[in-house]
């Protein structure tokens, strides 16, 4: 190829003072622009999310005094005679949480284990995806399951120590939800387990330890920060779970910390009220973003602490 | 520890041999584990194949909802996720792929970027009702207080196909981005400095290079985006999706009729997007609630419908992306 020889226009433009390369082209302008937008609306959307809910919830609180919403006992917007505590809903979402994750942060994290460092090859390869797919279950379909075979289960189970269980309840409803995030918990933290480096592994294996030794011992807090990520996608997730709790945990709002009873989620009485035909403006409208509001500060508040947490794990290797 | 215990061999021996004993008891115990986890999930299934299989046919498909839990269908619930979910692919996929490219290939890394960066990873734990909650307060009734008509029309997106196809959109967004960057971040920096050395300009190198060589991934996450999209319930309710719907939306270049079933015009080609709307999962949630376990029994049909197309999407995906892993190697 012959050298194509530098042309006059080329030469005028350089010396106006464009640098070879950095000519102005509007075509690329406008793309990259409209790609910075799209990058950018994502921004928005936040605010817009953040804007509409402390908007709603504004005009709620000039109606209903915070301190009403954060002491009365009891919650019932919608009703003549209304009642504006979010406690009971509060205690309803923090208890299905905890049972869920006090089943699904032992399991998962058993489950996670046992594929990093014990299942062949060849038996993690096809769980792993099988795992993908479970994640894909719709959460309606875990609603039913929680209420047509797990509540059910565990009332005839209960019934034999003498308990009684209500046939809505956040017991088997918690349970579906925990059994929902084991496989998000089992495949984020076996990520993280196989990304530990495998000299550490090697090391202490050459030091005598036994496979579960070294899976506790090294492998596991090395991988804490991943493992802790996980956990905390797992709360965020069961927080903000709606359609298991809907259908499986009753729907009347209830100040309680034991399991066994029905209780109302903050998710489940948004989607009570969203089914009914609530008036744009009226005080049962706004109470569902003021709801929203709490749920979105709540989330906020475990993730900032699961965040910090991280940070305390991490390693570097 | 200035002083180590002394243990005789045959204690060391002791204590090897229960360590080993333990070693083996967990990876008994924890393979069960597993088989049990996936063995419920698979009672799961079961559970709602045993229950709905007795409504599953063409007819069930084919029905609109009824009063008689023997002959609903799911007709214009199959129609309506079919229509959001165009919608929402409409939304997502370029929005989360322009997005992509623009974080991968063009940002700077500055503030600007760092906070678009962190915002998305934030926007994918908001919780999905909270995307209802944003598409009530603005889609619905932000753009009616906004854009006040001096005529009856409503201004806002109102309770439509449109609605949740683009609440939906925007809360898969998140996964697409991902995808897309995790797709283009795979294409090596050699690709991109040859389309350079040719004389190429970058939006030359994206459009001929970063993009085609991006499309599996892109195309991988989005069949997952629109799967996950598919399941969601509750952000739909917020904004006030039917549960009870017998008809269908309007189909380009149908006719219109007034009252007396005289044909006074047709609808245009996006009409649809104006229209009422119920999908599966709504319908599923619906039929459970109610007390005749002749519509429970509707509900858990609705639920295996709603689960082969999910699993289906994914299988797809997992099998695309296995492919491409396969035949792509730099």
């Amino acid at each position: 190829m012959t050298a194509v020889p530098t042309s006059n226009a080329d030469r005028s433009f350089r010396s106006a003072g464009h640098a070879l390369g950095k000519k102005f082209r509007p075509g690329e302008f406008i793309v990259e622009s409209f790609l910075f937008l799209a990058a950018a609306s994502s921004v928005l959307l936040t605010a817009g999310i953040v804007w509409i809910l402390v908007k709603e919830s504004y005009l709620f609180f000039t109606k209903v005094p915070l301190s009403r919403f954060l002491t009365e006992r009891e919650w019932a917007p919608a009703f003549d005679n209304a009642s504006f505590g979010i406690m009971p809903l509060v205690s309803g979402t923090l208890v299905t949480t905890a049972v869920a994750l006090a089943f699904a942060v032992p399991v998962g994290t058993i489950c996670a284990v046992w594929l990093s460092e014990y299942a062949p090859f060849k038996v993690r390869e096809w769980i792993k995806p099988a795992l993908e797919l479970l994640a894909a279950v719709p959460t309606v379909v875990f609603g039913y399951f929680a209420l047509m075979v797990v509540s059910p289960a565990l009332q005839w189970l209960l019934a034999k120590v003498g308990i009684e269980l209500p046939a809505f309840n956040m017991l088997g409803a918690g349970l579906v939800m925990g059994l929902m995030i084991v496989p998000y918990i089992a495949s984020l933290s076996e990520d993280a387990m196989r990304a530990v480096p495998a000299h550490l592994r090697e090391a202490a294996y050459a030091m005598g330890c036994t496979k579960m030794q070294v899976a506790w011992k090294v492998v596991f807090p090395a991988a804490l920060s991943g493992i802790t990520a996980a956990f905390i996608l797992a709360v965020s997730r069961a927080l903000g779970e709606t359609m298991v709790v809907a259908v499986a945990a009753g729907n009347q709002p209830k100040l309680t910390i034991d399991p066994t009873e029905s209780a109302q989620t903050i998710t489940a009485f948004i989607v009570q009220i969203s089914l009914g035909d609530v008036e744009h403006g009226h005080v049962a409208y706004e109470s569902i973003f003021a709801a929203g509001l709490t749920l979105m500060l709540m989330t906020l508040i475990f993730n900032v602490a699961g965040f910090w947490l991280r940070k305390k794990y991490r390693e570097a290797y | 520890m200035s002083t180590l215990p002394r243990h005789s061999a045959a204690e060391i021996e002791a204590l090897i041999k229960g360590r080993r004993r333990l070693d083996v008891l967990f990876g008994v115990a924890g393979g069960l584990l597993v088989v049990l986890c996936l063995g419920t999930l698979g009672l799961l299934v079961y559970n709602l194949i045993h229950d709905g299989s007795s409504r599953l046919g063409w007819d069930f498909l084919t029905e609109f909802p009824s009063r008689r839990a023997a002959k609903a269908g799911i007709k214009s619930a199959l129609v309506g996720t079919a229509l959001v979910m165009l919608v929402t692919a409409c939304t997502a996929i370029p929005l989360g792929v322009a997005a992509g490219i623009y974080l991968e290939e063009y940002a700077r890394k500055n503030w600007i970027t760092s906070i678009i960066e962190i915002n998305i990873a934030n926007l994918a734990g908001v919780p999905s009702i909270i995307w209802g909650l944003m598409a009530l307060g603005i889609f619905i009734y932000g753009f009616e207080d906004w854009f006040p008509s001096p005529t009856n029309n409503r201004t806002g997106l109102g309770r439509s196909i449109l609605t949740g196809g683009l609440t939906l959109g925007l809360l898969v967004l998140p996964i697409v981005i991902v995808a897309t960057r995790e797709a283009i971040r795979a294409i090596p920096q050699a690709i991109r400095e040859g389309s350079y050395a040719c004389g190429a300009t970058k939006l030359q190198t994206v459009r001929y290079h970063i993009l085609p060589y991006s499309m599996g991934g892109v195309l991988t996450g989005s069949i997952i985006a629109l799967s996950r999209a598919i399941g969601e319930t509750a952000p739909l309710i917020t904004i006030g999706a039917l549960t009870y719907i017998a008809y269908l939306p309007p189909a380009p270049f149908s006719p219109v009729t007034d009252m007396d079933n005289k044909v006074v015009g047709s609808h245009g080609v996006f009409d649809w997007i104006t229209s009422g709307f119920t999908v599966l999962p709504i319908q599923m949630f619906n039929w459970i609630g109610l007390p005749d376990r002749a519509f429970q029994i509707n509900a858990a049909a609705t639920g295996v419908v709603l689960l082969i197309v999910t699993l289906m999407m994914n299988f797809v995906a997992i099998i695309l992306r296995n492919r491409l892993r396969r035949k792509i190697q730099w």
